[in-house]
C-alpha cells in the first residue's frame, strides 16, 4: 500500500463515516438526515441483494446495454469524426445533420427510441449510443484536424497512400484526443442508460432503483445508486487504463509519473546522468532526464 | 535559374540517382507564387546545395520536387517524367521533427519499408542495419522524444535512406542543431550517402555548410549555379578557390 492508495481509501472511508454519523444521530440542521438510511442499513440491504440472483442479472443486463451502446458509439464516432475532418464532402453531407442533432439531449430521444425500435432493449442501446457518439465524434474531429502536417507528408513522400496515412498517422496521432472523447462518452452513456432504464427499462439497475423509490425502500434506492456509482467507476477506469496503455509513447512530465514513491531515488542521478544531447530536444523531452529502466 | 553554364562534377556513384529538372517553373501556393521562372537541372548522383536568404522559397522548391506542392506553371520532372504527386523514390528529410512520436526509433525506420510491402523480418534487419550505420543501434527501441535533437535527425536520415530513394531532398536538416553536432552530422551524411548513388538536394541557410557539402551550389536569390572546387574536403577549406566561392555566395545574398 503506497501513501496515495491509503489517501484514496481514507477519502472514501471519510465520506462513508460522515454519512453514517449524520444518519445514525438523525442530524436535523436545515438538511434533514432523519429519514436517511444509515450506511449500515444500506450495507445490510446490499448484502441481501448481492446474495440473490436478480441483482447480478440486473448488473449483467445494464452492463451489456452500456457496453454495446458505447462500443458502437466509439467505432461510429471515430469513423464519422475522421471522415468529417479529412473530407470536405463528408463534412458538407454529414455536418449539418449532426450539428442539428447534437444539442438534443440523448434522454429526450426516449420517445423516438420507443417509436423506432421493436423492443425496449434496442431502444436503450440506441440512447446510450447517441449519448456517447457525440463526444467521441467531436473530439475525433478536433484531434484529426490538429495533427502536425509533416507526419502525413513524411508518409506520403515514402509512397504511402490514403489508407497508409490513415492507419499510420491519422488514427495513432489522433488517439490521445479520441481517448478524451471516449472518457467523456462513457460517463454520459451511464447517465443516459440509467435514465432510460428508469423510464422504460425492465428488471435492470436503473429500473430497480426507481421501483425501490416508488415503494419507499430507501436503502434499496441507495443500493442502486452505489451500484451505478461503482459500475461507472469501473467502466471509466477501464477506458482510462486502456487509453494509457495505448498512449505509452506520449511524453509525460516526470512529476505525473505513476509510482511516485520512487521519486527520491530518481532525484539523485538527475544532474549526473542526464544525457548531453537531451538539452537540445523538443521542450517536452527536456523537462526531465531519460527514465532509466522505467517500465511505463 | 540558369544551370546550363555549368556541369556536375564527380558524382559519388554510378547513376542510380534521379535527374530532377525544373523548366520555367512557377512555385508556391495557389494565388501566392514564391518563385517564378525557375530553371534547374539536378544531375543524377550529385549533391546540390541550395542557399538563399530566408523566405526566398527554398522549402517551396523542395516540396515541389517532392511532389507535395504542385507547380503553378512551367515544368517539373523527375527522370523526364512530370512530377504529379509524392512518392516515386523521392525522400524528404524535414527540418522539424517529422518522426512519428508513437513509433519507436526502429519502427520509424521500418515505415518506408512497410509502405513498400517488405516482410516484417526483412524490414527489421534492414532497419537495424541503417540504425547501426547512423550509430543508433542501442536506441532502436526508444521513442523519439527520449533521444536528442541530433539523434532524431540521424533517425530521419536512416528512415529516408532505408527506403532506397533515388533522390533525397533535405530541408535544412541540421538547421536546429548546435555547431558541433552539425559538423558531426555533415560527416555522417557523407558517410551514409556513400554507395547509395542517390541524387541529393540539400537546402541550407548556412554558407559554410553549402560550400562544404555540395558538388554544386544553387543560389536561389540570383538564380545562378556555381561549381564547388573541392567538394567535401575539410582540409582544403582555406584554399583560395574555396574562399573565393564562399565570398561569391555571400555576395549573392546582398543583391
Amino acid at each position: 500500500m503506497t501513501r496515495r492508495h491509503l489517501l484514496r481509501a481514507g477519502s472514501l472511508a471519510g465520506a462513508l463515516g460522515a454519512w453514517q454519523l449524520l444518519t445514525a444521530y438523525d442530524v436535523n440542521m436545515w438538511l434533514r438526515f432523519e429519514q436517511f438510511p444509515t450506511v449500515a442499513e444500506v450495507a445490510r440491504t446490499f448484502g441481501q441483494r448481492v446474495g440473490g440472483g436478480t441483482y447480478w442479472q440486473d448488473l449483467a443486463d445494464s452492463l451489456t446495454r452500456i457496453v454495446s451502446g458505447f462500443v458502437l458509439a466509439a467505432v461510429a464516432g471515430v469513423v464519422v469524426g475522421t471522415a468529417i475532418a479529412r473530407s470536405r464532402f463528408a463534412a458538407d453531407v454529414l455536418g449539418p445533420v449532426l450539428e442539428v442533432l447534437r444539442p438534443v439531449p440523448a434522454i429526450a430521444l426516449v420517445p423516438v427510441a420507443i417509436l423506432l425500435f421493436p423492443s425496449n432493449e434496442q431502444g436503450i442501446v440506441f440512447i446510450t449510443f447517441t449519448a456517447a457518439f457525440f463526444p467521441v465524434m467531436v473530439s475525433t474531429r478536433h484531434a484529426v484536424r490538429a495533427l502536425t502536417p509533416v507526419w502525413e507528408e513524411a508518409v506520403r513522400t515514402m509512397g504511402g497512400g490514403r489508407w497508409r496515412v490513415l492507419g499510420a498517422v491519422v488514427l495513432p496521432g489522433a488517439l490521445p484526443g479520441i481517448l478524451g472523447g471516449l472518457s467523456v462518452g462513457i460517463g454520459v452513456s451511464w447517465i443516459c442508460v440509467i435514465s432510460a432504464e428508469m423510464i422504460s427499462g425492465e428488471y435492470v439497475v436503473g429500473y430497480r432503483t426507481w421501483q425501490d423509490y416508488t415503494v419507499v425502500d430507501y436503502p434499496g434506492v441507495f443500493v442502486g445508486m452505489a451500484t451505478i456509482g461503482l459500475l461507472g467507476w469501473l467502466t471509466s477506469t477501464t477506458v482510462e487504463v486502456v487509453g494509457r496503455r495505448l498512449t505509452r509513447w506520449l511524453p509525460r512530465p516526470e512529476a505525473r509519473e505513476p509510482a511516485p514513491h520512487r521519486r527520491p531515488a530518481r532525484r539523485a542521478p538527475r544532474s549526473a546522468s542526464a544525457p548531453p544531447g537531451a538539452v537540445g530536444a523538443a521542450p517536452v523531452a527536456s523537462v526531465g532526464p531519460v527514465r532509466e529502466g522505467s517500465p511505463s | 535559374m540558369t544551370s546550363t553554364t555549368t556541369t556536375a562534377t564527380t558524382p559519388r556513384a554510378a547513376a542510380a540517382g534521379a535527374r530532377l529538372t525544373l523548366r520555367g517553373a512557377v512555385l508556391g501556393r495557389a494565388g501566392a507564387a514564391v518563385l517564378d521562372g525557375v530553371d534547374l537541372d539536378v544531375v543524377p548522383g550529385e549533391l546540390l546545395t541550395v542557399v538563399g536568404p530566408s523566405g526566398c522559397g527554398k522549402s517551396t522548391l523542395l516540396r515541389t520536387l517532392a511532389g507535395l506542392l504542385p507547380a503553378l506553371g512551367g515544368e517539373v520532372a523527375a527522370d523526364g517524367r512530370p512530377v504529379t504527386g509524392p512518392g516515386g523514390g523521392r525522400a524528404l528529410v524535414f527540418q522539424e521533427d517529422a518522426l512519428l512520436p508513437w513509433r519507436t526509433v526502429r519502427r520509424n525506420v521500418e515505415l518506408p519499408l512497410a509502405v513498400r510491402g517488405m516482410p516484417r523480418a526483412e524490414r527489421r534487419a534492414v532497419a537495424a542495419r541503417w540504425l547501426e550505420r547512423v550509430g543508433l543501434a542501442g536506441q532502436s527501441d526508444t521513442y523519439p522524444h527520449r533521444i536528442s535533437g541530433g539523434q532524431r535527425q540521424r533517425v530521419q536520415l536512416a528512415r529516408a535512406l532505408a527506403g532506397e530513394p533515388r533522390a533525397v531532398l533535405m530541408d535544412e536538416p541540421f538547421g536546429a542543431l548546435d555547431a558541433q553536432t552539425r559538423a558531426g552530422m555533415q560527416q555522417l551524411l557523407i558517410d551514409v550517402l556513400d554507395g547509395t548513388g542517390a541524387t541529393v538536394v540539400f537546402v541550407t541557410h548556412d554558407v559554410d555548410e553549402a560550400v562544404f557539402l555540395g558538388d554544386r551550389i544553387a543560389l536561389l536569390g540570383t538564380g545562378r549555379v556555381l561549381d564547388v572546387p573541392h567538394p567535401r574536403d575539410r582540409a582544403r577549406r582555406t584554399d583560395p578557390a574555396t574562399v573565393a566561392l564562399r565570398r561569391a555566395v555571400l555576395a549573392s545574398f546582398d543583391t
